[in-house]
């Protein structure tokens, strides 16, 4: 494996995080106006947030390395945002899927924020220092995602016959998207024995006591049924990323180069 | 309730650390010519006391500015840069750099004790007004009250006007306040 190689690997892996976070990101954002009341309102706003500036740092990093490179200067955060196509992004399924009600943000919210707990905490570790410094970053603001995420299925969970069941139809829609949060192709194989990516195979135990423990906290069932659906970090999407992609990529693509 | 008052200040290790930087700092000047430069969302406080200020340098007249993001969505680490480079031109310092750090984290340590206070008058409770653990929010979490002092409040919601703060509401005074959050 020659350096340039694992360059290349480590500028694919750094996107492919930076995928995972922008697209939360955005769909999170679809929630600004629409929430159930103002302070909640305010809070996706901020969650939305914090995952932007994740995908900015990613990106940013990705940027820096492509130019070293290729020795040049002219790639930017924003060229892997809104330049490129749906089979170009690599992000989770889960992370695309549609905004839904509020029931089904706030399990997918839960799946995904208690998996970023252990993926940043692992990723503080990368060999690689700036990757690392991300995660450091990252981590503090999840605790904050985390906790939210937590008290509103327990909330909603154990609230009325209603909030029951739709906090239920949610997991049970989402849970088969989960799986694939917890598969390696041979790019983050590679990375892994380099000591840059995590082995997020390895998170899986941990991430279902927890999830399964706020589940059934929250007088919900932990899924049983045996189905998945993977792709994304292939490039295989559902057809909900087009259409998000769309709205977020469209004034970039119409006014090529415009400044704020 | 009164804010807890030590006899003798104390001062936080990275608090001390950052004075101590300062103090050993070249350039003065211009650590002082960046005490007008207030945080864009929170005018009150410079971006020394706030604690995301963290290096300036002077190099044949070419100044370079290290300064680490809050949140790291945070949107005013643009408007921040400019207004950095706006100030180093009135003084005469025709380039600046910023450059952005993201390690170490920025933590809330790093808030003067100045500007802690300025916080407080401003009607946004800091960090260490939170009765308890700061660091593990709840409901039942109780802030001091930035406008009457009381410790009667409520958490409203763990995300307030920013990323960086929490909103509570006090029982006593009736008003809406937001919290500093510790990271």
């Amino acid at each position: 494996m020659t350096q340039t190689n694992t360059n290349q690997d480590i500028i694919d892996y750094t996107v492919r995080l930076g995928d995972d976070a922008i697209v939360i990101g955005h769909r999170v954002s679809e929630w600004i106006s629409n929430a159930p009341f103002l302070e909640e309102d305010i809070a996706l706003g901020n969650v939305a947030l914090d995952f932007i500036g994740h995908a900015r740092m990613y990106y940013g990093y990705a940027a820096e390395l492509t130019n070293k490179t290729n020795g040049n200067d002219d790639t930017t955060e924003d060229d892997f945002a809104y330049l490129r196509d749906e089979r170009q992004f690599q992000n989770h399924l889960l992370h695309e899927l549609h905004k839904g009600d509020f029931a089904y943000t706030t399990i997918r919210q839960l799946l995904i924020d208690i998996y970023n707990k252990y993926f940043l905490e692992k990723l503080k570790d990368s060999s690689d220092e700036t990757l690392a410094a991300i995660a450091i970053k990252a981590a503090k603001e999840t605790r904050y995602h985390c906790r939210r995420s937590k008290d509103w299925t327990l909330r909603l969970g154990d609230g009325t016959t209603e909030s029951h069941q739709r906090m239920q139809t949610a997991l049970d829609d989402l849970w088969g998207y989960s799986h694939e949060l917890f598969e390696q192709d041979e790019l983050e194989q590679r990375l892994v024995a380099l000591g840059v990516a995590v082995d997020c195979a390895s998170l899986k135990a941990d991430w279902l006591a927890e999830v399964s423990a706020i589940i059934e906290q929250a007088t919900l069932t932990v899924p049983t049924q045996e189905w998945a659906v993977r792709g994304g970090r292939q490039g295989y999407h559902t057809e909900h990323l087009g259409h998000l992609l769309t709205q977020m990529q469209f004034i970039a693509r119409s006014f090529p180069d415009a400044k704020w | 309730m009164q804010p807890y008052q030590p006899i003798i200040p104390s001062k936080s290790v990275e608090q001390f650390e950052r004075e101590q930087f300062r103090r050993n700092s070249v350039v003065p000047q211009l650590w002082a010519c960046l005490d007008h430069v207030k945080d864009p969302e929170i005018p009150a406080l410079s971006l020394w006391d706030i604690g995301i200020l963290k290096d300036i340098k002077l190099d044949n007249g070419q100044a370079t500015v290290t300064i680490t993001p809050t949140y790291s969505g945070c949107p005013a680490m643009d408007a921040i840069s400019e207004d950095i480079t706006i100030a180093f031109r009135d003084i005469g310092i025709k380039n600046t750099t910023v450059i952005t750090e993201l390690s170490p984290a920025w933590t809330t340590q790093w808030m003067t004790d100045k500007g802690r206070a300025q916080l407080r008058d401003y009607g946004i409770a800091p960090p260490n007004d939170v009765i308890g653990d700061a660091k593990e929010l709840n409901n039942d979490t109780q802030v001091m009250c930035p406008h009457c002092k009381s410790d009667n409040t409520t958490l409203v919601s763990e995300f307030g006007s920013t990323a960086c703060k929490a909103l509570f509401k006090c029982n006593t005074c009736h008003e809406p306040f937001d919290l500093f959050k510790h990271i």
